[in-house]
Parts: C-alpha cells; sequence; structure tokens
C-alpha cells in the first residue's frame, strides 16, 4: 500500500532577510568590480560554456547577490574560464576573477573559515 | 516705457524669464502666490549631478532680480484674466488690475501625493517616507534617525513613485526621480557608512550629463545596490520596520525584504495653480495635464491663446538645468512676439 501523504513545495520567494552573504561579503572584499554589474547579460551572450549548456553567470552574479549559496555551488563549477565575458563587459567586471574567487569562498565555507 | 511682460510664478523658470525679459528693456511683474521666490529649489539642500547647493541657485537668481529691478507681488492670487483687443488685464484678489502685453506662465509643478499609493504605506506606517521627507531631513543636519527614532541600517528606494503608473494616471515618466534616487542613496551612505542601500527600480533612467557616471560612483564607491523589480505592496513588522514584496525580476524569483526605513521617489504633477491658470487662460493641455505647446517640435513654449507663452515643469517634468534653458527659450519666443517679428508663422511643408 503506498503511503499517502502531501508533499510541502519549498517557497520560491528569496527571503533576503535570512539568506546567506558569505561569498557576496567575499566577493566584494577580493574582486570589488563585482558591485558594478547592471546585468546587461552581455557575458552571458558571449560566454563559451553558456553556448551550449544551461550555465548563465549573469544569474550565477544575481543569485550571489541574494546570497542563494546552493544554486551558486552548482553553477560555478560549469565556468570554463576563458574570459571573454570580462573582455565584453561594459562595465570593467572581472567575472573571470569572480568565478575563482567564488570557488575559493565555497572551499573556504567548507572549511570553515568564513 | 517699454511693454509689459507678466510672469506667473515666481520659482527658477519666472525667476529667470524675469531677468532676461527685463535686461531685454520689458516692464516685468512677477506674480508669486507664496511669500518667497524660488518655489520647490528652497526644499531641495543639495542638487544632482554634482552634488552643488541648491541655495546657491537661489542666490543665482535673486541678484538677478535686484540687478533687474525686477517688481515682484508677493501673496497674489489671480481672481481672472481678461483679453482686452492685443493685451490682457489680470484681476488679482485684492482687486488690483496689472495690463500685460503678454503672459508667462510659469506655475511650476507640484510633488505627486504618495498617499494615492495606499500599498506603499505612506501616511500608515511611520518609517515610510517620501524624496521631499528625505530632504528635510537632510536639512536639520542631524544625525538621520528614522520617524522611530532609531539609526537605520537598511534602507530601501522605491523608484517611480506616481510615475509611469496607469493606477494613478500618470503614464509619463517624471525624469528627475531616477538620478535623485541615486543622489539621496549617496548622500544616506555618507552619513551612515555601514547602511545597506536597496534602490528597487524599473527602469534606471540616467538620460543626462553626468548622470550615469553618478550612478557608476553610486555603485563602485557607495556601494548602492539596485534590483530590477517594482513594489507590490510594503507591510510593517511588529517593530515598525518595513517587509517589501517584490519580484527580482532579474533571478524571476519574488523577494522579500525587511527595510528599517523606506523613501518613496515622488514624481512630477502639473502644479494646481498650473491648472487654474489653464482655466482661466483656456490654455490647451496634454492628457496628463501638463500644458500643451502649439507645437511639440518647432513651438515649443507658445500657447494657443495670442500673447500667452509657458515654461518650466508646467509644461512637463524637467530638471532644474531644462527648466533653465526652457525659460531663457520663452524669452526669445516673447520678445520675437512683442517685437512683432514674424518668426512664429514659418510654413510647415507637409
Amino acid at each position: 500500500m503506498s503511503v499517502f501523504g502531501f508533499k510541502i513545495n519549498e517557497a520560491r520567494v528569496i527571503d533576503y532577510d535570512k539568506t546567506d552573504k558569505r561569498i557576496l561579503n567575499y566577493l566584494l572584499e577580493n574582486e570589488p568590480s563585482f558591485n558594478l554589474c547592471i546585468f546587461c547579460g552581455s557575458c552571458t551572450a558571449t560566454c563559451s560554456a553558456g553556448n551550449f549548456t544551461d550555465f548563465n553567470i549573469r544569474k550565477l552574479k544575481m543569485f550571489i547577490r541574494r546570497g542563494l549559496v546552493s544554486e551558486i555551488a552548482t553553477e560555478a563549477e560549469k565556468c570554463m574560464l576563458c574570459g571573454k565575458c570580462f573582455l565584453v563587459c561594459p562595465r570593467g567586471v572581472n567575472n573571470r576573477n569572480i568565478i575563482l574567487k567564488v570557488r575559493d569562498a565555497l572551499t573556504k565555507i567548507e572549511n570553515h573559515e568564513i | 516705457m517699454g511693454k509689459k511682460v507678466v510672469v506667473i510664478g515666481g520659482g527658477i523658470t519666472g525667476m529667470e524669464a524675469s531677468v532676461q525679459l527685463s535686461a531685454l528693456g520689458y516692464s516685468v511683474t512677477v506674480l508669486e502666490k507664496e511669500s518667497q521666490l524660488g518655489g520647490h529649489l528652497n526644499d531641495w539642500t543639495v542638487l544632482f549631478p554634482n552634488l552643488r547647493k541648491g541655495n546657491e541657485i537661489v542666490s543665482f537668481l535673486e541678484h538677478g532680480l535686484e540687478l533687474q529691478e525686477v517688481n515682484v507681488i508677493y501673496n497674489s492670487k489671480i481672481s481672472g484674466i481678461k483679453k482686452i483687443n492685443k493685451h490682457y488685464e489680470i484681476v488679482l484678489d485684492n482687486q488690483k488690475q496689472i495690463i500685460a502685453d503678454a503672459i508667462l506662465v510659469a506655475t511650476g509643478f507640484d510633488l505627486f501625493d504618495a498617499h494615492r499609493k495606499e500599498e506603499f504605506g505612506y501616511g500608515i506606517y511611520e518609517n515610510v517616507i517620501t524624496s521631499y521627507d528625505l530632504e528635510k531631513i537632510f536639512a536639520e543636519k542631524g544625525e538621520i534617525k528614522t520617524p522611530s527614532g532609531i539609526n537605520p541600517k537598511r534602507i530601501g528606494f522605491i523608484h517611480c513613485v506616481g510615475s509611469r503608473d496607469e493606477k494613478v494616471n500618470n503614464h509619463y515618466c517624471s525624469n528627475v526621480c531616477c538620478v535623485t534616487g541615486v543622489k539621496q542613496a549617496m548622500e544616506l551612505k555618507t552619513l551612515i557608512p555601514d547602511a545597506e542601500i536597496f534602490n528597487f527600480y524599473m527602469d534606471m533612467r540616467m538620460f543626462d550629463t553626468h548622470f550615469e557616471e553618478l550612478y557608476l560612483e553610486s555603485q563602485k564607491k557607495y556601494g548602492i545596490n539596485f534590483i530590477r523589480g517594482r513594489l507590490s505592496e510594503a507591510n510593517e513588522t511588529i517593530d515598525k520596520r518595513i517587509i517589501l514584496k517584490v519580484e527580482d525580476t532579474l533571478t524571476s524569483r519574488p523577494l522579500k525584504m525587511t527595510v528599517d526605513l523606506l523613501v518613496l521617489l515622488v514624481g512630477m504633477e502639473p502644479s494646481k495653480g498650473t491648472k487654474e491658470i489653464a482655466k482661466l487662460l483656456n490654455l490647451k493641455m496634454r492628457e496628463s495635464g501638463f500644458l500643451k505647446p502649439e507645437d511639440d517640435h518647432t513651438l515649443s513654449n507658445v500657447s494657443n491663446m495670442p500673447g500667452v507663452f509657458f515654461a518650466g515643469t508646467c509644461s512637463g517634468p524637467m530638471s532644474i538645468k531644462y527648466t533653465f534653458t526652457d525659460a531663457r527659450a520663452a524669452v526669445t519666443k516673447i520678445n520675437c512676439y512683442l517685437k512683432e517679428y514674424e518668426l512664429q508663422h514659418r510654413i510647415l511643408l507637409n
């Protein structure tokens, strides 16, 4: 007999008061150009990885801003580090270094350093 | 004796136009409804985009009026305007009559009344204020506190309050609120360095000289955060903080955030005075209620009534820079009219 029950969906709302800003703060300190992004999407349009996979660096940067750590961890692995996103950015955001620093931050979180 | 021009309204437009008209030799009378000149400019401490002081501009305008000995009638209220042949007779509340060969309407704007966006909580929650209220707080020059009396650590700005919103019947953009939001966010961050500041916008309209640079600077030097999404409603917590609900459109997810202080960037509406004068003089208005020129490209400042001109924010939202330009442009039109140059009647082929 199958178990009768209800599934509770997790709310889709981003509760900004409760999300985890450790990666955001780490980035603001170590790659301040992060703050200059206006989310135009030119990085995503030129992205080598994004042209063949569902990787979206603009969205990744959005997740960082909002403190959505589980989304960040899965996304940050997908980048190939080609650096075209840095070349194309109208505001000089060092996107490639952002990926590197995000990976650093994730390791630091794992090791309880931040 | 030179011909007579009556300028209705002693804000930036009225003051600058009076100075220029007087310099051209016309006899100018300014009718001001308040007991001082300068209009809204008196309420603005520091101006975008270069953070210069508002009262510098007031003093510049006042100096012009002194040099030109312009006649100003304060606390004046117009009860009627009659057209007699080629001139106008303006009757004030105290029965005083003034003759004008030309009239410049410079009756300006009123700020949008934020109570009308009830869902944003102005007048309901004490920690929801407007950009105008914030300027008054800046003017007091003390420590920044919320109306509840705490030092705000997280502050939200809402763009487009009363603008671009058919729910309040204002379809137009008020032009100056985006840059005001950036300016005020930077000022607040300077006064409260550990505050987090979030600007919620629909589009960032940084159209003029140095606006975009100011926007960049607000991110680079001040760390102001910009979230693309319009506030749906504000609620109050038990400790009088404000909960915002928006769509974070760039992650396509709803977002909830609590702030200590919420600032509504209120837009411009045609002033009550503009509507009254339009009625008295039978002037054409746009659907928005702002005055409508005879031709948007070639005859700005020229009304449908001969000898009646208008300039400044009674014709639509504009910044101080454009208000000056518009005032001076109207002066050339008035000069052409009074000197009977035939420039206004040039042919438009279609």
